[in-house]
């Protein structure tokens, strides 16, 4: 039960870095990036890769997963940079299902459909599977608390004003002088670098992947934390992500409550009640549950 | 040659079926002006609306083409009502992401019902027709002429009924629309019906051409947007030239790509056609 737990924290904290990823890309910049899987993919796969083909140090390639995973943000940034925010939905839902491709199809290097094992993790060989849940949770954790306090100070930051300017109104921004493009190219690179890292730490983790874990629910999943917990900000992007793991493994139990279910009916459950977790809070508290303070000058006070 | 010609062909006869589910999606975002991803689930739920009609109860092919209309529209103006409507003021952004959400939670609802096991229709297996070399399926070609007859149906409701010149005033000019007494929310529940109906007709011609299974709409979905983006998003024309250039573009690329590839020639068309003209082929009028 305690090793549950504590990969359920791993699981949490997973979920956390990449809605934190999601929250400079979306909560930040506003723009929408229903790929975010994708990236996280990349970042995946490419520390897999390193450690298991070319045994590079494991930090390396966590490093060069998040190189990876940024460089392919900035590539889909600049070359979407023209679109309006609806176009950008569709390209980056397809940019993750053609990463999904790409990782199936290409078996020489990624395995295909078998997927990547053998991953080493940090430590794995000297603990007990106890104790490398406990070592990954503290972890993990620790990467997402240094993360939310970074990228806290980058939103408090010119940079962060100027990334809300635009999600306000791109055209003040651009009048106010301010280079959006540059501007978006810079979140969105920071949000996929961000996104990236995450999949290097699952890998590890793991100790292996496979295309099917890197599904669209996924980022359903990313969404909802970052929308229950309040778009737009780091905590909210934390506290939404233990949501999201408390509601998936909530539901686990759904069978004693329903017994005569198929397991393929309870699956099917689980999955359609997170997306109805989505849509109610979208209607109902679209600002989550750490509203995002912003200042709103009292013209009164003039 | 022969080769290339029979790609034609094959790409020619995919685009009809593709430019269906592509006109529903382009019909709702020409009037509500967000990208309604729930079209991957209803064109699903379409499909099994049919596989009903035609295998339970035995209907023919047409009728059972008019149920997965007639399902796909009714789950998609319910399913709307529900999770949508309310969302409608809160930006395109937002209503584009809880339809992912939406398509997830249907997708699911048909998992519960019919479990993930592939079904086929009710079909007589026919011998391809072979002529100067060219291999020609008689259900494909049956398959297209269906699309053809929805895309005239709809070509017909949008030119000549009182409603279909409506809901061109809404997706022409909303404002001027609602001065002229055009009621905004019938409008966007017809839009709805008529879209994710037709969604549902091409959901259950591409089951007819494939299988039928909870994934069947969310495997095609990647070449559907990709053909409505590349015609350009909101035009009925542009989601047909569209499809052609997708479906088309998907077959001759078996020349030179593995044929697992072919939903990202769909990907790699948006991207070359949005560097060039960022509203699409046709622009975005809707007719």
């Amino acid at each position: 039960m305690a090793s549950y737990l504590l990969a359920m924290a791993v699981f949490a904290g997973f979920y956390a870095l990449m809605a934190l990823g999601l929250n400079v890309i979306w909560g930040l910049a506003g723009m929408i990036n229903l790929g975010l899987v994708g990236f996280f993919a990349i970042g995946a796969y490419t520390a897999a890769l390193l450690s298991v083909k070319l045994h590079v140090p494991m930090l390396v390639g966590w490093g060069a997963a998040a190189i990876a995973g940024s460089v392919a943000g900035a590539l889909l940034a600049v070359v979407t940079a023209r679109l309006k925010g609806d176009y950008l939905a569709i390209v980056t839902l397809g940019f993750s299902e053609i990463v999904r491709l790409t990782a199936s199809n290409e078996i020489w290097l990624t395995g295909g459909t078998d997927g990547i094992s053998a991953i080493p993790g940090p430590f794995r060989g000297a603990l007990s599977p106890l104790g490398f849940n406990l070592v990954f949770a503290g972890l993990i954790w620790g990467v997402v608390a240094v993360t939310a306090l970074a990228l806290g100070r980058l939103s408090a930051s010119p940079f962060g004003r100027v990334l809300r300017a635009i999600r306000e109104d791109e055209m003040v921004a651009a009048v106010a002088g301010k280079p959006v493009l540059a501007f978006k190219v810079r979140a969105f690179a920071l949000g996929a670098g961000v996104l990236g890292f995450a999949g290097a730490l699952y890998a590890h983790y793991n100790g292996y992947v496979a295309p099917d874990a890197f599904q669209p629910l996924i980022t359903i999943y990313v969404v909802l934390a970052l929308t229950a917990g309040g778009t737009g900000t780091m905590r909210g992007a934390m506290l939404g992500a233990v949501l999201v793991i408390a509601l998936t493994e909530g539901t686990r139990f759904l069978d004693d409550v329903l017994p005569g279910l198929a397991p393929v009916q309870i699956a099917a459950l689980r999955e359609a009640l997170i997306g109805t977790a989505l849509i109610v809070i979208l209607t109902w508290r679209p600002q989550g549950l750490v509203a995002e303070r912003t200042r709103v000058l009292q013209l009164e006070a003039l | 040659m022969t080769d290339l010609l029979q790609l034609l062909i094959n790409g020619l006869l995919a685009g009809t079926l593709l430019a269906v589910p592509a006109i529903g999606f382009t019909t709702i975002y020409a009037v509500l002006r967000f990208p309604n991803f729930a079209v991957a689930s209803l064109a699903t739920i379409g499909a099994y609306g049919g596989y009903v009609a035609n295998v339970r109860f035995g209907l023919p092919l047409p009728a059972s083409l008019l149920a997965a209309f007639v399902t796909a529209g009714v789950a998609g103006v319910a399913s709307d009502e529900i999770a949508l409507r309310r969302l409608r003021l809160s930006g395109p952004l937002t209503l584009a992401i809880a339809s992912v959400a939406l398509t997830i939670v249907l997708e699911n609802c048909v998992r519960f019902g019919f479990g993930n096991d592939l079904r086929g229709y009710d079909l007589p297996v026919l011998r391809d027709w072979r002529v100067a070399g060219l291999r020609i399926g008689p259900q494909q070609v049956e398959n297209a002429g269906a699309a053809l007859v929805a895309m005239a149906a709809l070509f017909l409701f949008l030119a000549f009924t009182r409603t279909g010149k409506m809901m061109r005033a809404v997706a022409d000019n909303p404002m001027l629309a609602s001065l002229k007494g055009i009621d905004a929310v019938t409008v966007a529940r017809i839009a709805v019906f008529t879209g994710m109906g037709l969604a549902g007709y091409g959901g259950m011609l591409i089951g007819l051409d494939t299988s039928v299974d909870p994934l069947t709409g969310f495997r095609v979905m990647l070449s559907v947007f990709a053909a409505a983006v590349v015609g350009g998003l909101g035009s009925i024309p542009g989601a047909v030239a569209g499809a052609f250039v997708v479906g088309v573009g998907e077959e001759l690329s078996l020349l030179v790509l593995d044929p697992a590839y072919r939903t990202a020639v769909g990907f790699v068309a948006i991207l070359a056609v949005l560097s060039f003209r960022p509203r699409g082929l046709l622009g975005e009028r809707a007719f």
